[in-house]
């Protein structure tokens, strides 16, 4: 369980509709998302060998996931040969720790921050925060969101929700810069000046890590601005937070890799930094390097092995651009760094689903197919979704007491299942269904059912019950 | 180093649950019967490992590739290599340039350029220094056509990796021979680099981007806001 996820989130129902009543956010997200959903589709066509890549993709983590235990020993091994020092954190408190620690007894109070959803995930800038370290966030938009106080709602672009001119705004309050316009490369310049004499004087710098090479401890960053190669290299200590998940098996793997992630993430053929490093080198960037691998639910995840294949995710978000949810809803109403179809999947699963707010991901879906026809490493999202909202109910049943087990849509769903098993039981439904429905039609249509059932006719109209059904016509034939 | 008994029960643990996890699992992978089968199972790599086999034409598509990521490239002989640097450099208002260990001395244009030479060697350059130099001038290990990458891996000539990226601007010399087709070639040749000297990589595409307002791309962010490649 993760510190900084729990605690109570609404249900993303009840949040979704709040956000859906936000013009300027729904115009800036059906934007973004249009824009890099389309340029994502021009740099997949020219692939003439894309489907063969997402395959060998899903192919090698599954290899990962079923030998997860060896390749992680194998990686310990390899990175500790290369001058690095590996640490185990079986949740996120545990790998605040680890991180507080080493940062005092280096003596600092500030490190530097590349963008990373895991150290999200964990809540380290809370953690450190309580004792007095300032982790400065310096990719531009984890930046803009760590100024306003607010929650990043992307995952490749967090500050997703914000314009130009709040983005001004907050810059000229935060930066001390009355004058600035909102031209974004003016505004990226200021950021620029900033971060800059930061990175110069760091000591620590704190990463996330895309990809860990378990056979030579190779771990990459993939980023666009600097800031990543910046973190990596410049500080004397580097601390870098890996998901277990995250794991490859060889270097060959990683041109696998290196070209399905770029092209579904940022829409690139290639995104304009990546780094790799294996251990220290002397004379060469960080002479200190730490290696957090993190748990915190993933061995949970893994456990089920309907549910497994979403460890297979690389964290690209194409799947949010193209989710007809998350383009009206935005990434806030899903309470979690992980927002979109990935996120409905992830959080269900890595929080447990006594968290009501996680359990109700799995519904935020219309289960259209669209995040498993542009997944890089064909995660099965629909499949997952439907797997969960089947455990969502049972988890309900078995621990939700009482009111768990006479849940309406539970016995209604039983009642459903008894009557369809036999035809006389059906057709007298039917009959009832035909006598009732009279109350309920307005033009032909069922347009507002009561109590409920009205959920279902808020939005659409309900064909009724035919008058005669082919079976009836049929007898009165003979 | 003594094991830490925290750190070593937090490892027992992950490894133990990660187990019970898969524990009682068929491998569901062919007909293979164990986990440890499955590692030795080959990936279907149907993909292409090999790109354009014309050198003529791989420099043509990197070339296309690199001005998309609004970077400039020149394409001379190499002994026009002193005058062009020359040329990019004063049109540049370059005063001080960047030269890294190993780098060949022809390359470098001659007193009347009015050049400042900065060398990482015998003593480093300090991150102060590097700010305040005006560009820096590095060959490559690689190219890749396919993709417009320059792809470093702090061999000669190249230097370490702050050198490439605290200046602001960065003049590449890349070699029509070094110009490689696919990404999974490049992978290929840096494999011995990686498994004998573990050397950090760098890959290069563009100078450093921005669109994270609006997706509005900005180019020029925290590394070198401009790229001139030049290919000899």
């Amino acid at each position: 369980m993760s510190s900084s996820e729990t605690g109570i989130h609404p249900t993303f129902e009840k949040t979704a509709r709040s956000f859906l009543d936000n013009s300027q956010l729904r115009s800036n997200l059906g934007h973004a998302t249009r824009t890099i959903r389309d340029k994502r589709r021009g740099v997949v066509d020219e692939m003439p060998d894309w489907e063969e890549l997402r395959e060998a993709g899903r192919q090698i983590k599954q290899k990962v996931m079923q030998n997860l235990d060896h390749y992680l020993l194998q990686l310990e091994t390899s990175v500790t040969r290369a001058g690095g020092v590996v640490h185990w954190a079986r949740d996120a408190a545990e790998a605040n720790r680890i991180i507080l620690d080493l940062i005092k007894e280096r003596g600092e109070t500030e490190a530097v921050k590349v963008k990373s959803l895991t150290t999200d995930e964990i809540g380290l800038n809370k953690a450190l925060a309580k004792e007095d370290i300032m982790a400065l966030e310096t990719d531009l938009a984890e930046l803009i969101v760590q100024m306003a106080g607010d929650e990043p709602s992307h995952i490749l672009v967090p500050a997703i929700h914000k314009n130009r001119s709040e983005i001004r705004d907050l810059f000229r309050d935060k930066l001390g810069k009355p004058d600035l316009t909102d031209n974004p490369a003016e505004l990226t310049e200021a950021a620029r000046r900033y971060l800059r004499k930061k990175f110069l004087s760091a000591k620590i710098g704190i990463s996330g890590s895309n990809f860990a090479v378990a056979e030579t401890g190779t771990v990459a960053v993939v980023e666009s601005e600097g800031n990543g190669r910046m973190c990596t290299t410049l500080p004397q200590t580097l601390i870098t937070v890996l998901g277990i998940e995250k794991i490859i098996p060889a270097w060959q793997d990683l041109e696998v890799f290196m070209q399905l992630l770029p092209r579904s993430s940022t829409a690139e053929r290639m995104n304009p930094y990546n780094t790799f490093w294996t251990g220290t080198t002397e004379g060469d960037g960080p002479q200190e390097f730490h290696l957090v691998l993190l748990d915190n639910g993933r061995t949970q995840v893994l456990a089920d092995p309907a549910g497994r294949e979403t460890l297979h995710c690389i964290r690209c978000s194409a799947c949010l651009n193209v989710c007809p949810v998350y383009e009206r809803t935005g990434g806030h109403a899903y309470h979690s760094v992980y927002p979109g179809p990935i996120g409905a999947i992830l959080t269900p699963q890595l929080r447990g689903l006594s968290d009501k707010s996680a359990a109700s991901l799995p519904y935020a879906s219309t289960l259209c197919g669209a995040c498993y026809e542009v997944c890089p490493v064909k995660i099965n999202i629909p499949e997952i979704l439907v797997h969960l909202r089947g455990r969502v109910v049972r988890h309900n049943k078995n621990w939700g007491g009482i009111r768990g087990k006479v849940n309406p849509e539970l016995m209604g769903m039983k009642w459903l299942a008894w009557t369809l098993r036999s035809r006389s039981r059906y057709e007298r439904a039917q009959k009832m269904a035909r006598k009732g429905q009279r109350w309920f039609m307005h033009d032909d249509v069922i347009s507002k059912l009561p109590g409920m059932l009205s959920g279902w006719t808020a939005m659409r109209d309900l064909r009724p019950v035919a008058e005669q059904t082919f079976r009836e016509w049929w007898r009165t034939r003979s | 180093m003594v094991e830490d008994p925290v750190m070593s029960t937090a490892k027992e643990a992950i490894l133990q649950r990660i187990r019970a996890a898969l524990g009682d699992d068929q491998p569901g992978w062919g007909t293979q019967s164990t986990r440890e089968d499955t590692r030795s199972l080959n990936i279907e790599r149907g993909y292409r490992t090999h790109g354009e086999t014309k050198k003529q034409q791989r420099v043509g598509l990197f070339v296309r590739h690199v001005e998309e990521y609004k970077a400039r490239v020149s394409q001379i002989s190499e002994q026009k290599l002193p005058q062009t640097v020359a040329d990019i450099c004063s049109a540049e208002k370059v005063k001080k340039l960047v030269i890294p260990p190993g780098l060949d001395e022809k390359w470098l244009p001659g007193p009347e350029s009015g050049l400042t030479f900065l060398r990482d060697e015998p003593d480093l350059l300090s991150y102060d220094e590097l700010d305040k130099s005006d560009a820096v001038l590095t060959g490559c290990f690689r190219a890749v056509a396919q993709t417009g990458t320059i792809v470093l891996n702090a061999g000669p000539g190249q230097g370490r990796r702050a050198l490439t990226l605290i200046p602001d601007f960065h003049i590449c010399v890349v070699r029509r021979e070094q110009v490689t087709g696919i990404v999974p070639e490049v992978f290929w040749d840096l494999e011995p680099v990686i498994r004998e000297e573990g050397a950090p990589v760098t890959f290069i595409s563009g100078p450093s981007a921005t669109s994270d307002i609006e997706l509005d791309r900005v180019e020029g962010v925290h590394g070198p806001r401009r790229l001139h490649v030049v290919i000899v």
